[in-house]
């Protein structure tokens, strides 16, 4: 086989990325769900699932099971490992920040967001962005349906 | 009636090099582009012809006495006589200049729609584009008709079986693609509208992958209005048409109002242009329009027997390719003379938009997503396909490297 691409294909399917899609975590199902919701992405039919056990404000446990590319499977996986044990208000920074990272800012520093940082590459294939993003749009709004007093919420990115 | 000439035989590495951006480089490699179902490139002739419109003939038309404006008004004109005689259309007036496929299914599906009352039929098959479905689907909403669907068989075939029990006196309007953007199916229009025809319904096909791929002539074709879209066959984007019978679009009202389309305006009413005016409201797609009969000339050059006969023998070179690699599911029907130019796959191990990435790397472009057609997604069981499709400048060269591309795809992910 010839060289590799010129372009760094590894840029967005690093290592920590490509090991979080062979083998995903957090997809064990929850004993209680308190709040779920479910994400799909009509472009290229990616779907998340997102459950969440919460004490109080709390996210306890978290099942994320993904139907879909790489980026989608790797960061659903990556979510599900960084959610136990913060608050929906932190959860909710998170998201917020990722997608500001995903939209060109650095990553940012002195948080504990796990492997997510594997993820940044993403952004340099501006049409992969939504692969990245659907599980934490998905969260989001599963936060969001908990404060409304709700249990299941459905998300549409496009 | 066109002369038989000498059957062309085509040398795509020739014919690409008419098309200047099939020189360019993607990712520092050789561009592949295997997305000719979303829209072909365009041959230096096309962008020649837009350049030459705008720098010497550019006016409004129907609206002018100068010469500029006359030029003008001849160069559209010239696009509408060019499609009428590409596909043996007895009457140019039957052909309407829209911005595409799509607009051009909603004018009908507006437009005749009107005459459908609350418990008509319309039938449509499990294999549209969106564009061919969601317009039917406002109209049934809208007007409270029943939508039927013709079935696929297993091979992505429509059943004709089940067709013809579908039809009946309640039947309006029967509303089929010429060929398939997913499977590549080719339908059997004429059946299926000399069955439609006998319960009454008229016939709309969706000719966006037919018309670029196979010789049509409307007048053994036998729908009653056939939409395509000039961006699908080495013309300009922007400019489709709708070839309807020149009886029925008089019977047809206009769905909108403004300009050109009128032929007497008081403050409170209105008269109609005749057709096919009186569907061209306000300013057309004049450049592109006047562009458009190059991207014909350059078809008809080669002839559209030898486009198939050429992108034929490409499909089935690579479903062979394809199918020997193993590992990937490959949709629509086997025989490469029951398909059209465009193969869609699965790998069993990559999804589809990983692959097309990784593809891209190489520089094959390739589609990855529901091309459109939800509704045939969920019937096939997948969220997604990767899909490689021909034009006539595509050669095997090209399908090398869209499978070197997936064995590259498959080390990368470690599969291989
Ligand atoms: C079968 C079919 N119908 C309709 C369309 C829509 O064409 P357009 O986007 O030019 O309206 C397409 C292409 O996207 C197509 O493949």
């Amino acid at each position: 086989m010839s060289s590799r691409p010129e372009v760094p294909l590894d840029e967005l399917y690093r290592e920590v990325v490509m090991d979080h899609y062979r083998r995903p975590r957090g997809r064990q199902p929850l004993s209680k769900v308190d709040v779920a919701a479910k994400g799909f992405n009509p472009l290229c039919g990616d779907e998340v699932e997102v459950a969440l056990e919460l004490s109080g404000e709390t996210i306890a446990q978290a099942q994320v099971v993904s139907r879909g590319c790489a980026i989608c499977t790797a960061s659903a996986s990556i979510m599900a490992e960084i959610l136990p044990g913060k608050s929906v208000t932190q959860a909710e920074t998170d998201a917020e920040e990722f997608r500001q990272v995903m939209h060109g800012k650095p990553f940012p520093q002195d948080r504990e967001l796990g492997d997510l940082e594997a993820l940044e590459g993403v952004k340099h294939f501006p049409v992969r962005v939504k692969c990245a993003l659907l599980p934490w749009m998905t969260l989001k709004d599963a936060i969001a349906a908990f404060r409304r007093g709700e249990r299941h919420a459905q998300t549409t990115t496009e | 009636m066109k002369a038989t000439a000498v059957p062309t035989v085509i040398r795509p590495m020739r014919l690409a090099e008419r098309f200047p951006i099939l020189q360019r480089t993607v990712r520092g490699r050789r561009l592949v582009y295997l997305d000719n179902a979303a829209t072909t490139q365009k041959p230096q002739e096309v962008l020649d012809a837009l350049h030459h419109f705008y720098t010497h003939t550019n006016a409004n038309v129907h609206r002018g006495v100068h010469t500029l404006a006359e030029e003008a008004t001849a160069a559209y004109e010239h696009c509408r006589e060019r499609v009428a005689h590409f596909l043996n259309a007895p009457d140019p007036r039957g052909v309407v200049i829209l911005r595409n496929t799509t607009e051009a299914i909603n004018l009908v599906a507006q437009s005749w729609g009107r005459k459908l009352q609350a418990g008509d039929e319309v039938i449509v098959s499990e294999m549209e584009h969106h564009s061919n479905l969601v317009p039917w689907i406002m109209l049934a909403k809208e007007r409270g008709v029943a939508l039927k669907h013709i079935p696929i068989t297993q091979d992505g075939e429509l059943d004709l079986v089940s067709y013809r029990k579908l039809l009946s006196r309640r039947t309006r309007v029967v509303a089929v693609t010429g060929m398939s953007n997913v499977l590549g199916t080719i339908v059997p229009v004429a059946e299926v509208a000399e069955e439609a025809h006998k319960v009454g319904a008229v016939v709309v096909v969706d000719g966006a992958q037919l018309v670029p791929h196979e010789p049509v002539d409307v007048r053994t074709l036998g729908c009653d209005f056939l939409a395509f879209s000039a961006h699908k066959m080495y013309g300009p984007t922007g400019v489709g048409f709708l070839v309807g019978k020149p009886e029925l679009l008089e019977a047809m009202e206009p769905i909108f109002g403004g300009g050109e389309m009128i032929r007497e305006v008081h403050l409170d009413r209105a008269t109609w242009n005749d057709i096919p005016h009186k569907f061209e409201a306000g300013t057309p797609n004049i450049a592109d329009a006047a562009a458009f009969p190059a991207a014909l000339n350059f078809i008809e050059e080669l002839t559209v027997e030898a486009i198939r006969a050429h992108e034929r023998d490409l499909t089935a070179y690579a479903w062979e390719k394809l199918q020997s690699l193993g590992g990937l599911t490959l949709h629509g029907p086997a025989d490469p003379q029951r398909r059209g130019a465009l193969i869609s796959f699965v790998d069993e191990h990559i999804h589809p938009h990983d692959l097309a990435t990784v593809l891209d790397t190489y520089g094959v472009a390739v589609r990855a997503g529901h091309h459109c057609a939800q509704p045939l997604m969920r019937k096939l069981g997948v969220v997604a396909t990767a899909r490689a499709s021909f034009a006539a400048y595509n050669s095997r060269e090209d399908v090398d490297a869209l499978i070197f591309g997936l064995l590259a795809a498959r080390k990368y992910f470690g599969l291989a």
